[in-house]
């Protein structure tokens, strides 16, 4: 089977045929749950409860507007008195006899995961940038178990974390604000960022800061000129791992958090409608906030093995 | 192999086991001094500048917490009562958790949902990485495509699955019926005593099958081809090859996966909390749902406390044991 003309190693035309087929397969298979959430995105909600399912519907940015909106039930009579609707999403609610009555909490909660996300990962990256580097090239007593150390907070279960430091925030009045958020994100965040990134810092050879400081260059000139520039793509990588993470997490938001500082994995199930769920605003919300995983997921691609290990496999 | 160095497996160990290249990565931990003085400041001190704002961090957000967990799960203090006289209560939290008929259900719970995920997860993941891994034409294109699902949020994903197993409107419960005939509005998956803990599995499973497959694959493709080419000249059949060069080199890698995921599941939440919020009844009730039910709906926070410590134990004791194993296969 594995004799070709190449080499003995390479496989057969058929069993990469078949083997391409079967991955392609699963690949399609797996996205279905993804694409219909974004249909259903675009579908009106009778349709998307519609049975049996519809694959075939009238696309409408209902659900898009039912997420950034309230709405109030209105009489037919008073919303054709209010005149001619003035945005698109006017016009839909009006269809359904309601009218705008202002903006939902979809987009601060949106706003509080950003600036959640992008605080924590900053300072995550920023004291795991350092530790890493005094990991990495000095001699630090006991350095072995600091690292598992810093390695073993990530391993709590967050539920367990979570008690004391729900006490402890409400001593400290950093219950549901976005510092306090920020803080427990960094401190889940900087095992993975000191563990990533002195992976890479290992693998920047030390000859360079040793000729840069030969040359009259102090320790955090030679830092801060020399290792951070090599750095860069392990930094970035990790920065984009401590986002993902801060982004998606939902057990601490949903515990810590429940009105200023919440976030929006905590929110985006709490989206109801008249009458049941409003499936479409639901999938709009998801569709919006996945939208820079995936972007991010492509970036990563060649990094991705290497984060969700810590750093143990590299290829 | 230099592993273990301390004498003590860890984690740290476990990971540097995997890869010679780790291993000659973490034995650098310690370098040589590269000068011996900065500024009148001993390398040490240095260094010791540097890794003191992440340990302070951790100090005052980890391990403060948990030592104030610890002594509250020898009290009866109930954090919706703060003012009420808290009373030592000694072991007595730790003895009425081991003597509880619900904590251990919701262990079974755990165990059943942790063996059911990870022999799947490792069976699929397997098998894709080894298709993957016969280097069809486009396959780095569709291996990102298999990748998304682990980089979603388990919360969104769990939220979304609630939509897809709706009866009759669902579309898992369409394509079941499309496939088998049975009728769509007949079952369901998320109400049912007997599906609901299949309906998280089969979720946990969508999502996490691609983290297994990516280290598998860079189990596979750290097995050199000249190996195989051996294999051949020496006639060993593909079957055989399989058995005795695919899969025993490939192995540390697979249990690697199979250690990460079994501490992620073992403490799994987002996701089961949003599917089934713990029921029907309490049969997708896992460890970290009772934990929850326990300190933020009866709010007996030191009887949790003590309960957080058990699992917070149990997770480390498990990766301990599995480390072990997993130097075991490695000498062999």
């Amino acid at each position: 089977m594995s004799a070709t003309a190449h080499s003995v190693v390479e496989p057969s035309r058929t069993t990469k045929r078949v083997a391409g087929a079967i991955v392609i397969l699963y690949a399609l298979v797996s996205m279905m749950p993804l694409v219909w959430i974004f249909m259903t995105s675009f579908k009106s909600p009778p349709d998307s409860i519609s049975y049996p399912p519809r694959l075939v519907f009238t696309p409408t940015l209902e659900g898009y507007c039912n997420l950034f909106t309230t709405r109030t039930r209105q009489t037919p009579e008073y919303i054709k008195a209010l005149g001619e609707p003035a945005t698109t999403c006017d016009a839909i609610t009006r269809s359904r006899n309601m009218v705008i009555a202002g903006p939902s909490n979809y987009w601060p909660r949106f706003q509080n995961s950003m600036v959640i996300a992008f605080g924590s990962t900053f300072l995550a990256v920023l004291l795991g940038t350092l530790a890493a580097y005094g990991f990495s090239r000095f001699r630090v007593p006991l350095a072995d178990d600091l690292l598992f150390f810093i390695l073993s907070t990530r391993m709590m279960p967050p539920i367990a974390v979570a008690i004391p430091i729900y006490l402890m925030y409400r001593e400290l009045g950093l219950s549901d604000t976005a510092l306090g958020m920020v803080l427990l994100y960094t401190a889940v965040n900087v095992s993975l960022a000191v563990w990533l990134l002195k992976g890479f810092m290992d693998e920047i050879p030390r000859e360079y800061e040793e000729a840069a400081m030969i040359d009259g260059y102090t320790r955090l000139q030679a830092f801060w000129k020399v290792v951070l520039p090599q750095a860069t793509t392990g930094i970035a990588a990790t920065a984009i791992f401590c986002l993902i993470f801060a982004w998606n997490e939902y057990a601490f938001a949903v515990l810590l958090t429940s009105g200023e500082a919440q976030t929006a994995p905590p929110f985006i199930p709490t989206i109801i409608g008249e009458g049941g769920m409003d499936w479409p605003a639901v999938g709009a919300g998801t569709t919006i906030f996945l939208v820079p995983i995936l972007v991010f997921t492509v970036l990563l691609r060649k990094q991705l093995l290497r984060g969700i290990t810590f750093g143990a496999v590299r290829k | 192999m230099q592993e273990l160095r301390s004498g003590k497996p860890t984690v740290t160990d476990a990971n540097a086991s995997i890869l010679d290249r780790a291993a000659n990565a973490a034995a650098r931990a310690t370098p040589e001094p590269m000068v011996k003085s900065v500024r009148g400041l001993s390398d040490w001190a240095v260094g010791w500048i540097f890794i003191a704002p992440t340990i302070i961090l951790l100090l005052a957000i980890n391990i403060f917490p948990l030592i104030w967990a610890i002594r509250l799960s020898f009290t009866n203090y109930r954090a919706n009562r703060p003012n009420a006289e808290v009373v030592n209560v000694g072991l007595d939290n730790y003895r009425r958790i081991l003597g509880d008929s619900d904590i251990w259900i919701a262990m079974q719970t755990t165990a059943h949902f942790v063996f059911w995920t990870i022999l799947l997860q490792t069976l699929i993941g397997f098998t894709l990485a080894w298709l993957i891994d016969r280097r069809f034409r486009s396959h780095a294109f569709w291996t990102t495509i298999i990748l998304i699902p682990m980089m979603l949020s388990p919360a969104i994903v769990g939220n979304f699955w609630r939509f897809l197993y709706q009866p009759q409107i669902g579309l898992f419960n369409y394509v079941v019926s499309f496939l088998t005939g049975v009728d769509p509005s007949s079952f369901e998956m998320l109400g049912s005593v007997r599906l609901a803990p299949w309906s998280i599995i089969i979720v946990d499973t969508w999502m996490w099958t691609p983290y297994v497959m990516l280290i598998c694959l860079a189990g596979l493709r750290s097995i050199p081809d000249y190996i195989y080419e051996a294999a051949e000249v020496d006639r060993a059949s593909n079957w055989r090859q399989f058995w005795s060069i695919t899969l025993p080199m490939a192995l540390p890698f697979i249990m690697l996966a199979v250690l990460f995921r079994g501490i992620e599941n073992f403490k799994m939440f987002d996701m089961v909390n949003l599917l089934t919020g713990g029921g029907p009844g309490s049969t997708t009730e896992v460890a970290s749902i009772t934990l929850k039910r326990e300190a933020f709906e009866k709010w007996r926070t030191g009887y949790s406390s003590a309960f957080a410590i058990i699992l917070f134990v149990a997770v480390f004791g498990l990766a301990n044991i599995y480390v072990k194993a997993l130097n075991r296969v490695k000498s062999r």
